[in-house]
């Protein structure tokens, strides 16, 4: 591929030697296919603009009123052939540029686990992909390896060669995870999870920064991302392990709060359902997760099983003893009613806010904030 | 107590919201209100008033109304690029620890004031206004469908621009980017009167939008000349019904999500915020259902204008009239499956994006052709490089290459490397510069003789020309570059060095711009001054080819004394081959509409509406509501519509351009 980026790259080269294209020339095999991909679109459709363009500079050049012995043809707006041809020419470009388009936009489809790490090298059978979780925060990024128990924020490491599955999500606004020299970018979003899948293929120190803005600490919100031989790797694992600190429900509540150009942090030990609620968004105690209300919905809504279901899952969270202690990942109505059943006796929690009383004299939808 | 009377009285507006402790916004309202002051003593003076409300303000005539869209839109384009030099100005300077000159509060206004500006303050009265004075001329009509309605929409398009222009001087505009996507718009991230004046200025703006678009629909299709089959309708008119089609069909979907987003901000809903089974995405999904039409909104009548200035200045017939046609057409229909390329980044599956990603492509054939039916027109032509043919053929060369780095955009793996990034930034001014803004000067060259009777001093009109054109070509390229770096829009401020001096090329770009904008205003001044010399008195200065060019330049109130008959699609050509000649007598009095002040009310009342909206100052907002229904349906009492030109005016008219045309020869 290094061939079409010579090409194509030929004739600014001397305009851009000294600047570092890191889209067309980045660490990561994903990055590397996507800057290829672009590199090969734009000569397929330099194959019609060049003559275009040319074409354009020519015609009126020639045909410019001084120029008497150009023919003049007033009356002359129609031929069949030439209407063909440029109907047909942009169509095959678009043709093959089409299909290359939908062979490669699912093969790298950033949700599709990788089946390579480099051109040349197959994913080694067996291996285990790093999980990272990522957290867009107001203006900082939070990692977190549920592998290692660990969290980071405004840092980020992985070792080379192996893939790394990243699930995203956000905790007030939209942002985007974007580290050009690794992978191409995914929206972070509050309430929903996305996906990506990459590899970093060098050792290196490389920048990372949400592509889509967030407000007013935007411009800060960047972070190093550390590509590590699996030793190196390893040592940072320990650092971050040793440097103590616990990112449990109140630590993150703290985390979460706006603040701009945060240092980097390292948090030994992790909540282990944290990312779970914050992509459901209940990590604030007495908060009922956005899947309790889908399973709510779905047993029917308040005014007919859900309501029960519901009810359930309040008198788990109630007795699971919110705020204070933290084990409350329960978000799934089979677990609420479990807990339920195994708890009889149940108080009904005091911060019940219902939405519309006179539909569900007892519905309680949603519980507010303590 | 007192403090419940204020909150009655004026809502959320209190001193705090007036920006006197910031300098910048202090000096700029001065220079405005100077200016003002200087405006007003100058039309009393010069007893202005009068004339400006009868002979403008209330006109129902589509030739004013589509001057005053030109005149809001070129007054909008100086506040739209106030802010673009603002933001380059700040991204030249913000590195190596320097936080620039705007803080985030600032800087993150100014780019969303710009995007929302440019696009519906700038490009779209641009474009409205050259809708609105050519196409009646165009198909041989003396006004548009519905006069009244017209005048109404164009105050409308005031009112939002209005609105806009307060939020500057009065409380603060959105900090959201011009889309303003939840949950960032949402009360909750959002909870100053930014995102409200967003929201009322578009909604205000907006009537006006689709009323005119549902005016110029029916102008075309029940208004065209004898003998105006479809298919012998000028390009410029074929592409102006596609655009009001896109129109209608568009912008009540941008309406409908600004209800909902201002639902969730006044009244508690949750469509679009993050949990209660609110969902962000259908805002996204749904602000671009009308955003990708809206960009075809804007190029569309451009393409109709490079059609028309080709054709005319290689004095030739258009090259592929018909394929032209079905070109337009096919782009206005695949412009709405389309939509999902905007964000190929947030998570679709593949066959989806690959889907979109391929629609989008299609979308190139067609706008292939056209840009080969153009070449082919200029192929054995007598090309004169008049302003008009010189801003075409700028045009041409540099929208290819916002077109290829378009279709490149649509190849999703490829985006999602180039999404947000200052690429994107690049490619969609390339398209819109280089596309929309060079079409609507070329317009603006090519039709100004007909509004005003002399023709634009040409040699301000290169300079103007250049200084763009170079500009352009500095302030942009440094972007694409920028973008294959990795950086992205919307920074403030930067951490890597070497990439200051592409920021400071793009700045210098935005000077050159500068001096294209002062050059053209300049042109305008000096041509003004020197009309006796550029005057053009046979109406049709450029030897043209559709039906405007029949008529005197200004035409008369009422276009054509005679509706004419049509037999080509370059109606005015053929009539010119056919050894046409002007009707000298018979002429019979002219039923026209009567001007109505009713428009100007209206739209006044709505942005009052809009204004108390945006401060919660609730008993305004109920008063001027019913104040609005109460004089839309005293309108409907007013019987005084229209009048009949007398035969003598007519025949003193029509004298006139005899006595001009044979002094002329």
């Amino acid at each position: 591929m290094s061939r079409y980026r010579a090409i194509a790259l030929l004739p600014v080269m001397a305009a851009l030697s000294g600047c570092n294209l890191v889209v067309l020339n980045p660490a990561g095999d994903v990055a590397s296919q996507q800057g290829d991909l672009v590199v090969i679109s734009t000569l397929l459709m330099l194959l019609i603009i060049v003559p275009v363009m040319a074409l354009t500079v020519l015609f009126a050049w020639r045909y410019r009123q001084s120029n008497n012995t150009a023919r003049y043809e007033p009356d002359w707006d129609h031929s069949t052939q030439l209407e063909l041809v440029i109907w047909a020419a942009p169509l095959l470009i678009i043709i093959c540029l089409g299909a290359i388009t939908w062979v490669t936009t699912h093969k790298l489809d950033p949700y599709r686990p990788l089946d390579r790490i480099a051109s040349d090298k197959p994913v080694p059978a067996g291996a285990k992909p790093l999980d990272v979780q990522v957290v867009a925060l107001d203006w900082k990024w939070l990692f977190v390896y549920p592998e290692y128990g660990i969290a980071s924020v405004n840092e980020m490491a992985a070792p080379v060669d192996r893939q790394i599955r990243f699930s995203l999500t956000a905790s007030t606004v939209m942002n985007s995870f974007y580290v050009p020299a690794l992978a191409g970018m995914i929206y972070t979003m509050p309430g929903m999870e996305t996906k990506l899948h990459a590899v970093i293929n060098e050792p290196g120190t490389y920048k990372g920064f949400s592509s889509n803005y967030s407000g007013a600490g935007f411009s800060h919100m960047r972070f190093n991302f550390l590509g590590l031989s699996n030793q190196d790797f390893d040592g940072w694992v320990s650092k971050v392990k040793s440097a103590g600190g616990s990112l449990d429900r109140n630590a993150y509540l703290a985390l979460e709060k706006p603040s701009e150009a945060v240092p980097v942090q390292h948090y030994g030990t992790v909540d282990p359902k944290l990312f779970n609620a914050v992509v459901n968004m209940c990590v604030r105690p007495g908060t009922m997760c956005m899947s309790d209300m889908a399973a709510i919905d779905r047993a029917g809504g308040l005014n007919a099983g859900g309501k029960a279901a519901a009810e359930a899952i309040l008198r788990a969270n109630t007795l699971a003893g919110f705020p204070d202690t933290q084990q409350t990942g329960l978000c799934t109505v089979a677990e609420a009613v479990e807990a339920a059943a195994s708890n009889s006796g149940a108080v009904q929690r005091p911060t019940v806010t219902p939405i519309s009383a006179s539909a569900t004299p007892a519905g309680p939808q949603r519980l507010a904030n303590p | 107590m007192l403090e419940t009377l204020t909150t009655f009285l004026f809502g959320r507006l209190s001193l705090e919201s007036f920006p006197y402790h910031e300098p910048i916004v202090v000096a700029t309202f001065f220079a405005v209100v100077l200016g003002g002051i200087a405006l007003v003593a100058a039309l009393s003076y010069f007893k202005l008033w009068g004339y400006l409300w009868t002979e403008w303000f209330t006109t129902v005539d589509h030739k004013r109304i589509g001057i005053m869209y030109m005149v809001l839109g070129l007054i909008m384009l100086l506040r739209g690029f106030a802010d673009a030099i603002m933001m380059r100005a700040q991204q030249a300077i913000a590195f190596n620890g320097s936080e620039g000159y705007l803080n985030s509060h600032h800087f993150d206004q100014v780019f969303t004031a710009h995007g929302v500006i440019m696009i519906f303050f700038v490009a779209m009265p641009l474009v409205t206004g050259l809708m609105n004075y050519v196409v009646p001329l165009q198909i041989g009509a003396r006004d548009v469908s519905f006069p009244f309605l017209n005048n109404f929409s164009f105050w409308m398009t005031v009112g939002g621009a209005v609105l806009i222009m307060a939020s500057l001087f009065v409380g603060e505009f959105a900090r959201t980017g011009w889309l303003a996507y939840p949950p960032l718009s949402g009360l909750e991230a959002s909870p100053d009167v930014g995102v409200d004046y967003y929201i009322w200025a578009l909604q205000v703006a907006g009537v006006g939008t689709t009323l005119s678009g549902i005016n110029l629909i029916c102008t075309i299709v029940k208004m065209r000349a004898p003998g105006m089959t479809m298919m012998k309708m000028p390009v410029f008119t074929w592409t102006s019904l596609c655009t009001n089609v896109l129109i209608v069909a568009s912008f009540p979907i941008l309406t409908a999500v600004l209800v909902l987003l201002s639902l969730d901000r006044y009244v508690g809903t949750h469509f679009f915020t993050n949990d209660m089974g609110g969902n962000p995405m259908m805002y996204v999904n749904l602000i671009w259902i009308w955003g990708h039409p809206e960009v075809y909104i804007l190029i569309l009548p451009c393409f109709g204008i490079f059609s028309e200035v080709t054709s005319t200045f290689t004095g030739k017939k258009l090259f592929g009239y018909t394929s032209m046609v079905y070109a337009t057409v096919v782009i206005t229909i695949l412009s709405y499956l389309v939509w999902l390329h905007h964000f190929f980044t947030m998570g679709s599956g593949a066959s989806v994006n690959s889907f979109f990603g391929i629609t989008t492509m299609i979308i190139s054939i067609p706008t292939g052709a056209k840009i080969f039916n153009w070449l082919f027109t200029m192929y054995r032509g007598r090309i004169r490089f008049e302003l008009p043919m010189m801003w075409t053929i700028a045009f041409m060369l540099t929208f290819v290459i916002g077109g290829m780095t378009g279709v490149l955009l649509a190849v999703p793996p490829a985006d999602f490397v180039l999404h947000n990034s200052l690429f994107l930034i690049a490619h969609f001014h390339n398209v819109i510069i280089g596309g929309v803004l060079f079409g609507l000067f070329a317009g603006i060259y090519y039709w100004w003789p007909k509004a005003f009777g002399f023709r634009l001093d040409p040699f301000w009109g290169k300079m103007s020309f250049w200084f763009w054109v170079i500009g352009f070509y500095f302030a942009f390229m440094p972007l694409y570059v920028l973008g294959l770096m990795g950086v992205t829009r919307r920074l403030r401020v930067f951490e890597d060095p070497s990439l200051q001096i592409w920021f400071q090329i793009a700045a210098f770009g935005a000077v050159l711009i500068a001096l294209g904008i002062g050059s053209f205003l300049i042109q305008i001044a000096v041509s003004v001054l020197k009309r006796r010399q550029l005057v053009d008195v046979s109406g049709d200065p450029w030897d043209g080819r559709t039906l405007e060019w029949a008529t005197s330049s200004p035409p008369p109130g009422y276009n054509f004394a005679f509706t004419p008959v049509i037999h080509d699609n370059d109606a005015w050509w053929d009539m010119k081959k056919r050894g046409y000649a002007r009707p000298l007598d018979g002429f019979r009095p002219i039923h026209m509409p009567s001007n109505t002040g009713t428009g100007v009310i209206l739209a006044g009342i709505s942005t009052v509406l809009g204004f108390a909206l945006v401060w919660h100052i609730w008993w305004l907002a109920a008063v001027s509501f019913v104040g609005l229904l109460a004089v839309a349906i005293n309108h409907t009492f007013n019987y005084n519509r229209d009048f009949h030109i007398p035969v003598d005016e007519v025949v003193r008219t029509e004298s006139e351009r005899t006595r001009l045309l044979s002094g002329q020869v």
